[in-house]
């Protein structure tokens, strides 16, 4: 019976317009997302490469590991503590959650960026030396697109990541669809809290589903193992483009 | 600091609750992670499921998940075992790709060498596969054990206690001192789970020692 008032919550036409409806809640969880994994993935990326590349400062890859034990639910209330007094209006709440949630983003994705440059196979990387290639090209035309599939997985964990705890925002105020949660919490409606909850796990969801689909389309078939299917058909084509099939 | 001194009796209790919320359900994990990482290992047809499936279990925010478990287990809103399923299956998602990798790492020249001395595959699994695959899985263990401590912080919002309280009381009285008992002692409970499963993992891999010297 509680999965009955659920669904009449997510289906109550009431439920889905004005500035507490789902399309806004959603539309501002989209946004906060988007704009952490950006400003992390914009830090991280870059760190994470060139830490590998150079094999300096490998210290800042365990610190980043080190850095998630510290419970978020604490860091995210010691920024609104201290940004409260300090900013007004909804920068008052928008400003720490952002910077928190970015500070939680980085360490998956540095750690994915430099496991995947530092695990190219060291006779690829040879071979392009070996043809020439300058210290940046290695890098821009060997090491990236060999480090893209750690690179992505890095990427997307630290997405989910950062989804699942902007929910936990809502606790100082942030808007987005963990408000469903808390204000739920607060009002003792249960089916709200359910379904804020399946709403954030569907946008989860769907965000991954979405990065497996960029994934395909920008790694290499080389070096997922699609190219093996890929020749073989390939072969059969050429074999039957040339009559000489069967 | 004063705070830390004379909530000193409370703050080990609720350190207390929180590893028993964080550490059994490292245990319960581990023990569903093994039989599905080496049913992803041997069936490389399931590998993709088990793997893909349990990875998504963790995309469940938890705030989310600690709501929900309620009306799946039947349970009280305020029960720990909300906390404790929860925490499972987060653990599951962590480790069941761990223990899969693990296994995969275990040099196909050993267990050809296992089989040719007619050890049967189960004496296999628990003689040598697992044993080498130790260092492996307790670098998941560690992962998901700090991750644990974080996570069973957020069931302090629904008001379940343990050390998370800390967080959250002091955050509603502005009280700073609170807050970072909290966060300090979230800290310290997951260096000591790091400690002690590094402990456990070089009790059980004693060759380890030998090879690297």
């Amino acid at each position: 019976m509680i999965l009955e008032k659920v669904w009449q919550w997510l289906t109550d036409g009431v439920n889905w317009s004005g500035p507490n409806g789902i399309p806004m809640r959603l539309q501002e969880h989209v946004i906060y997302s988007l704009l952490t994994v950006l400003i992390a993935a914009a830090i991280a990326i870059p760190l994470g490469t060139w830490i590998a590349h150079t094999g300096k400062g490998k210290w800042l890859v365990t610190a980043a590991n080190a850095a998630r034990a510290v419970p978020s639910l604490g860091l995210l209330f010691v920024a609104a503590m201290f940004a409260g007094p300090r900013l007004s209006g909804d920068l008052a709440y928008t400003a720490p959650s952002i910077v928190v949630l970015v500070i939680l983003a980085i360490p998956p994705i540095v750690a994915g960026a430099y496991a995947g440059v530092s695990e190219v196979d060291p006779a690829a990387r040879d071979a392009a030396k070996g043809m020439g290639m300058t210290g940046g090209q290695v890098f821009t035309r060997v090491e990236l697109p060999n480090a893209l599939p750690l690179i992505f997985s890095g990427l997307r964990s630290a997405t989910l990541q950062v989804i699942a705890t902007a929910t936990i925002a809502a606790a100082v105020s942030l808007g987005g669809l963990g408000r469903y949660l808390i204000d739920g919490l607060a009002q003792s409606k249960y089916e709200v809290m359910v379904g804020g909850s399946l709403l954030v796990a569907l946008l989860a969801l769907a965000v991954d589903l979405l990065f497996a689909l960029i994934q395909r389309t920008v790694v290499s078939p080389g070096l997922t193992g699609r190219s093996g299917r890929r020749s073989a058909r390939s072969q059969r084509k050429a074999l039957e483009a040339t009559g000489s099939a069967r | 600091m004063n705070y830390a001194l004379d909530n000193w009796s409370d703050i080990l209790h609720r350190a207390w609750q929180h590893t028993l919320l964080a550490g059994i359900p490292l245990v319960l994990g581990l023990l569903i992670a093994l039989p599905l990482g080496w049913l992803a290992h041997s069936r490389p047809r399931w590998r993709n499921v088990l793997v893909a499936g349990s990875g998504l279990l963790y995309t469940i925010p938890s705030l989310a998940l600690f709501i929900v478990m309620p009306i799946i287990l039947g349970t009280k809103i305020l029960s720990a075992w909300n906390v404790i399923a929860a925490m499972t299956i987060y653990t599951v998602a962590l480790l069941v790709r761990t223990v899969t990798d693990a296994l995969d790492a275990v040099p196909s020249t050993v267990t050809q060498a296992a089989t040719a001395m007619g050890m049967t595959r189960l004496k296999r699994l628990f003689k040598v596969d697992l044993p080498l695959a130790t260092p492996v899985i307790s670098s998941g263990m560690r992962v998901a054990a700090v991750s644990n401590v974080s996570i069973v912080s957020v069931a302090s919002l629904i008001g379940v206690p343990q050390l998370g309280y800390y967080l959250t009381s002091g955050y509603q009285r502005q009280y700073w001192d609170e807050i970072f008992v909290g966060i300090v002692a979230c800290l310290v409970l997951a260096l000591v789970f790091d400690a002690v499963i590094q402990l456990i993992a070089r009790l059980l891999t004693p060759w380890q020692r030998v090879v690297t010297r």
